[in-house]
């Protein structure tokens, strides 16, 4: 058995969860398991007790609610990939589920995992800072909600206080006729962690200029970046690739890309501004194909 | 602990410490060891099995986590002792092999695969089991395995004389 011991405990529902937090030191919570199990297996993490959420029923679904879609901190990632309500509302969460992880792993990674473990190449952690999703924790009796722009913090680190529990995450509603997304990503293996990966979605009007549009770019930085001046500088305009590329490269020359054995600093500077400019020229052509999204 | 596994209908009780992945509660307290452990953090497929139906890494779930739930392994695929499932023939038959080790997994994939989808494209193979590594064959042939079981599935249920 490769991890170090631990307790285990499979609260009814979320106050029992919750208590349980409150009650333990160095507990942490379980639902797919599909990040802690590999760090417990590298006994890079060595929780003392591990509180399983993962059948809480509560916790687990997806709803549209006003102009956002909810999904429960549980719902596992196979799920949202084939939900037809984030198909039509959150074009760009259906656009990158089958991307995160493999198969085999979205049969049991949840949503809430992915965010909560916030690893910087997280493809759903990506959209929900390009969109600005809003995330809901519960601690103790307490019911917060945080912005997805200030709950990641660094690699693998967040907002999230030790005995707080993510409950949901709302993705805001592009309402628009004219809309499309984009994504790509670079990695070793299909569907393997991310070296960089970008994300846009953008809204055309009827003369085929920018109204709106949200790009961001994944595990080139020890965070989802959003590039809110690509987004700025944009609007208004007719996107061509010149455009986007010039705005793409202002917006990435102070970022501090992470490097490592497979992609250094520079590879991941390059590449992502490379993919950001696809991502946005992709959005466009959806859009202008009129690959729209009924809402 | 104590928990309850139906594994290839049969159910089993066992007493399991926590830390305990399913993958070795499989393979010492129930010997089965037809799921292999490879990387053991959920990287290389190896240990896959079915979950109600489902193909997931047995490395990366506790097996208290498993507790109540039906397992499928390579053991419980074929449908007699002696005989193979039509999957595991068609790996033979187009040799979806070398050394063996990713085959149960592979195998226990596609099964999931056919199960949801009786006629997979190309891609969609190569997609299903892009989480399974296999350093010997290539890959070619585990494919054209996997096609030509789906081939043969779909013929099992064409009733007699259409073409």
């Amino acid at each position: 058995m490769k991890p170090a011991a631990f307790d285990y405990a499979r609260p009814a529902n979320l106050d029992q969860a919750c208590a349980l937090l409150a009650a333990s030191e160095d507990a942490r919570i379980i639902a797919g398991g599909q990040t802690l199990v590999p760090l417990m297996a590298m006994r890079l993490a060595r929780p003392k007790l591990l509180v399983d959420i993962a059948r809480i029923a509560e916790l687990s679904f997806v709803r549209e609610e006003g102009d956002a879609v909810t999904i429960g901190a549980t719902t596992r990632q196979c799920v949202v990939e084939r939900d037809q309500i984030v198909r039509a509302k959150v074009p760009m969460l259906a656009k990158v589920m089958p991307f995160v992880g493999h198969a085999a792993t979205r049969a049991r990674g949840t949503v809430g995992g992915s965010l909560a473990n916030a690893d910087p190449a997280a493809e759903i952690a990506l959209v929900a800072v390009t969109l600005g999703a809003v995330l809901t924790y519960r601690e103790g009796r307490a019911t917060t909600d945080i912005a997805a722009a200030d709950f990641f913090t660094g690699p693998m680190m967040t907002a999230l206080p030790p005995a707080g529990c993510l409950t949901a995450v709302r993705f805001p509603i592009w309402r628009d006729q004219r809309i499309g997304v984009g994504f790509h990503e670079v990695s070793a293996r299909q569907s393997d962690f991310a070296f960089v990966s970008a994300a846009a979605q953008i809204v055309l009007d009827d003369e085929g200029s920018c109204r709106r549009l949200a790009v961001s770019i994944g595990a080139a930085t020890s965070l989802p970046l959003k590039l809110t001046t690509v987004g700025e500088a944009l609007t208004g305009r007719r996107v061509s690739a010149t455009v986007a590329r010039d705005a793409v490269n202002a917006a990435l020359a102070d970022i501090e890309p992470l490097a490592d054995l497979h992609a250094s600093a520079d590879y991941r500077r390059r590449v992502a501004t490379t993919l950001a400019v696809r991502a946005i020229a992709d959005a466009c052509e959806a859009a202008s194909a009129g690959s729209t999204h009924a809402n | 602990m104590q928990i309850e596994l139906t594994v290839n209908a049969t159910a089993h009780t066992l007493d399991v410490e926590p830390r305990m992945t399913l993958l070795d509660g499989l393979r010492d307290r129930l010997g089965l060891t037809g799921a292999h452990a490879g990387c053991e953090h959920g990287v290389c497929g190896a240990c896959t099995v079915l979950i109600d139906g489902v193909a997931v890494r047995s490395c990366l779930m506790f097996a208290v986590q498993a507790d109540g739930y039906a397992i499928t392994t390579i053991e419980g695929l074929a449908p007699a002792p002696g005989e193979l499932s039509l999957l595991q023939d068609a790996f033979c038959e187009t040799h979806g092999m070398q050394c063996g080790y990713c085959t149960p997994a592979m195998i226990l994939t596609a099964h999931a695969l056919l199960a949801g989808n009786a006629a997979p494209t190309r891609e969609e193979i190569v997609e299903a089991i892009s989480g399974n590594l296999c350093r010997c064959t290539g890959y070619a042939q585990i494919v054209e395995a996997i096609a030509l079981a789906a081939e043969r599935m779909r013929g099992l249920n064409r009733p007699a004389g259409l073409p």
